[in-house]
């Protein structure tokens, strides 16, 4: 379980989030919603160990994990999908898979061929430079890319951002596999409504503090949230 | 990418490449010796130009490729290989200067305050072991040096990026030359003096008890260690460590993102591109006999990267034919264009060889432009512009055919830079990407070879 404590943290003056407290479970769905500027990106980022936080702990499994870098982060289980993809362009599909598994030693087979399964476009692109495929292609590179390092949690920063309707509900039955298959998932979104469908909690981010909680369906339903982020 | 499903075979004809090349190497300098001074074209005797070039390029092929890894794979600009170079230089030349010639080469300092020699430690340069051992050791010490200081100042200047790096590394550079020359550093550096008598490529040459030289080894040997330090920079660019490199080009948020360690591996590359620029310039102090902190100027460094940048940024080999074809043209091939009287014989093969090499790069150049007009259906101009040139260095070349000797307009001492300056305008402006790109020849080759494959089904 993920646990972040009373985070802060402020890029220059400005305090981006500003004392947020919530839990990911293992095995679930969590998903973060919020308009522009609320705080969701940054709260990703520190938890990737990106940005350092001026207050608060995050503990993973009871570790504290606050003070890690980055890659101490990835090797610990947790791994970020960032937001716009942001493949790495002139390298083949396949390097920018093994990018993902960068830190690990053992052989990357089985990962390679469950990955490949579970985007056969990927397998079909192998050769191909990143930079070359489509939008949701590359979001499926981004998303297989941080499968590559087996991550016990995997966080993704804005899946849909930038992709026609039915790619995105490709990309979010592929979420829902995944998370089938045992990762636990950490979501931003700000497609509140495709999010709260598959989320098992959802928190509500506004200007850097969470103001509602509760499982996907009851946030669905609640008629602030339907107001502010539904548009119904 | 290609070098992973093609690796064997690029890895053997990469060897294959190689051993070629070191072979041709040793046929191509002992021609002379074995069928005499008189048997062979002048091009192939020992004192030839050919063989300043060839030793030259190969230790410039070095430096462009270690640039090239910093540059070109891990995307850190940096500018500054010659400061590198100097510290590998100095190192080697304060390492092997014999010590009986100490006081002659230190004599404003009394002197040098290294009283022993890496040569003489293992029986003096006469001996084989003292030669080999003494002089690749130096070397080694020379980029180890070069990787310690880059080491230390990669530690405040790696945060920065872009422009900020260059003008940082560049800043270092001229600072290191500086110290290098400080009077007060005299018993180490001999001050601004150069430092002499090491020993050069030519004493590699086998000679018997009279002195005379039986086999020649003077270039092959800055070939045997050029291409040894270029295989090991081409297997670290083909590991895992490549990769993350690469990764950190292309974008360092997902680069981080993916566990890669940003500052590591930013420093892993900088110290190893450092260390092999240490080492070239181990190399280029053996080419020119002495170590002398005036030449290693940011004009060095600008050489090597217009290098880099004709071959292409990302190609190694690239880098390597780069280097021999601005190597040659600058020592050798275009040399006439800094005398004002130029062309005395028509039949002088490598001017005619040049103004056909110009009359292709005329027509080529002409040809890319047609083919882009088709694609965006303007910059007719360009299109004349270069077929006027192209045609008024015909009618003048046929000139030169008919009355035998020509010169040059605007030919004079330094007109060679100028005409450099043009090779690179034009590079920037039309082939932004070099003459190979990313691409290796080994990719040409195994693509070249599938597609007549194809064919013949």
């Amino acid at each position: 379980m993920l646990k972040i404590d009373e985070l802060k943290v402020s890029y220059g003056g400005i305090e981006a989030v500003k004392g947020i407290t919530f839990e990911v479970p293992d095995g679930k769905i969590v998903t973060l919603i919020g308009a522009n500027g609320a705080g969701k990106s940054t709260t990703l980022r520190t938890i990737a160990g990106l940005v350092k936080p001026a207050h608060g702990r995050i503990h993973l499994q009871g570790d504290d994990i606050t003070a890690l870098s980055p890659d101490r982060i990835v090797s610990k289980g947790i791994t970020l999908v960032p937001e716009g993809r942001h493949v790495f362009p002139d390298l083949t599909v396949l390097e920018n898979l093994k990018i993902g598994a960068y830190l690990r030693k053992d052989s990357l087979e089985d990962d390679l061929n469950w990955v490949y399964e579970l985007f056969p476009r990927l397998k079909e692109r192998s050769w191909q430079a990143a930079g070359t495929l489509s939008g949701g292609e590359q979001q499926m590179l981004a998303v297989g890319r941080a499968l590559m390092s087996r991550p016990k949690i995997i966080m993704m920063d804005e899946p849909s951002l930038g992709l026609a309707p039915i790619v995105v509900k490709g990309i979010f039955d592929i979420i829902r596999e995944i998370n089938h298959q045992g990762v636990t998932v950490l979501l931003i979104e700000q497609n509140a409504n495709m999010a709260l469908r598959i989320a098992d909690v959802g928190y509500v981010l506004e200007t850097g503090r969470i103001t509602l909680t509760g499982s996907g369906r009851e946030l669905l339903n609640n008629e602030n949230v339907k107001k502010a982020y539904l548009g119904t | 990418m290609i070098q992973d499903r093609k690796s064997r075979k690029g890895a053997v004809a990469g060897v294959v490449f190689a051993l070629a090349v070191l072979l041709l190497v040793v046929v191509l300098e002992n021609l002379s010796t074995f069928l005499g001074t008189g048997a062979v074209p002048s091009v192939l005797l020992p004192t030839s130009q050919l063989f300043q070039v060839l030793k030259k390029a190969a230790v410039y092929s070095l430096v462009a490729v270690s640039m090239n890894l910093l540059n070109g794979f891990t995307g850190l600009f940096s500018l500054g290989q010659a400061g590198f170079m100097l510290l590998g230089a100095y190192t080697y030349a304060i390492l092997t200067v014999p010590v009986s010639a100490k006081d002659t080469v230190y004599y404003l300092y009394g002197g040098s305050a290294v009283n022993f020699s890496l040569p003489d430690l293992f029986g003096g340069l006469d001996t084989p072991t003292g030669l080999i051992l003494g002089v690749v050791l130096a070397i080694l010490l020379g980029g180890c040096v070069a990787a310690f200081f880059a080491f230390l100042i990669g530690l405040p200047v790696l945060r920065l990026k872009s422009d900020y790096l260059a003008i940082a590394t560049l800043g270092f550079a001229e600072i290191i030359r500086a110290v290098f020359q400080w009077q007060a550093l005299g018993p180490v550096t001999n001050g601004a003096n150069m430092i002499t008598q090491i020993p050069s490529f030519n004493n590699f040459n086998l000679t018997d008890a009279n002195g005379t030289v039986i086999l020649r080894l003077s270039t092959f040997f800055p070939f045997l260690i050029a291409i040894l330090c270029i295989a090991v920079i081409v297997m670290l660019i083909n590991s895992s460590y490549g990769r993350a490199f690469k990764a950190i080009r292309e974008d360092e948020i997902a680069a981080e993102a993916m566990g890669i360690n940003l500052a590591k591996h930013k420093m892993l590359s900088f110290c190893i591109s450092s260390f092999f620029a240490g080492v070239g310039g181990a190399l280029f102090a053996m080419f020119v006999n002495n170590a002398q902190a005036k030449v290693y100027t940011s004009t060095m460094t600008y050489e090597i990267l217009l290098i880099v940048v004709i071959g292409g940024i990302g190609s190694i080999s690239g880098s390597c034919l780069a280097t021999f074809l601005y190597v040659a043209c600058s020592e050798w091939w275009l040399r006439f264009l800094d005398n004002t009287q130029a062309f005395s014989s028509p039949t002088d093969m490598s001017r005619i060889l040049f103004i056909v090499l110009f009359a292709a790069a005329v027509v080529g150049v002409s040809a890319m432009l047609i083919r882009r007009r088709r694609k965006t259906g303007d910059a007719f101009w360009k299109e004349l512009i270069v077929w006027i040139v192209g045609l008024l260095l015909m009618v003048w070349w046929v000139w030169f055919i008919i009355s035998g000797s020509l010169t040059i307009p605007f030919a004079r001492n330094g007109f060679r830079m100028v005409v450099f300056s043009i090779i690179i305008m034009i590079v920037v402006l039309f082939f932004r990407r070099g003459m190979m790109g990313d691409k290796e020849f080994t990719d040409l080759l195994f693509r070249r070879k599938k597609t007549s494959e194809e064919v013949a089904k």
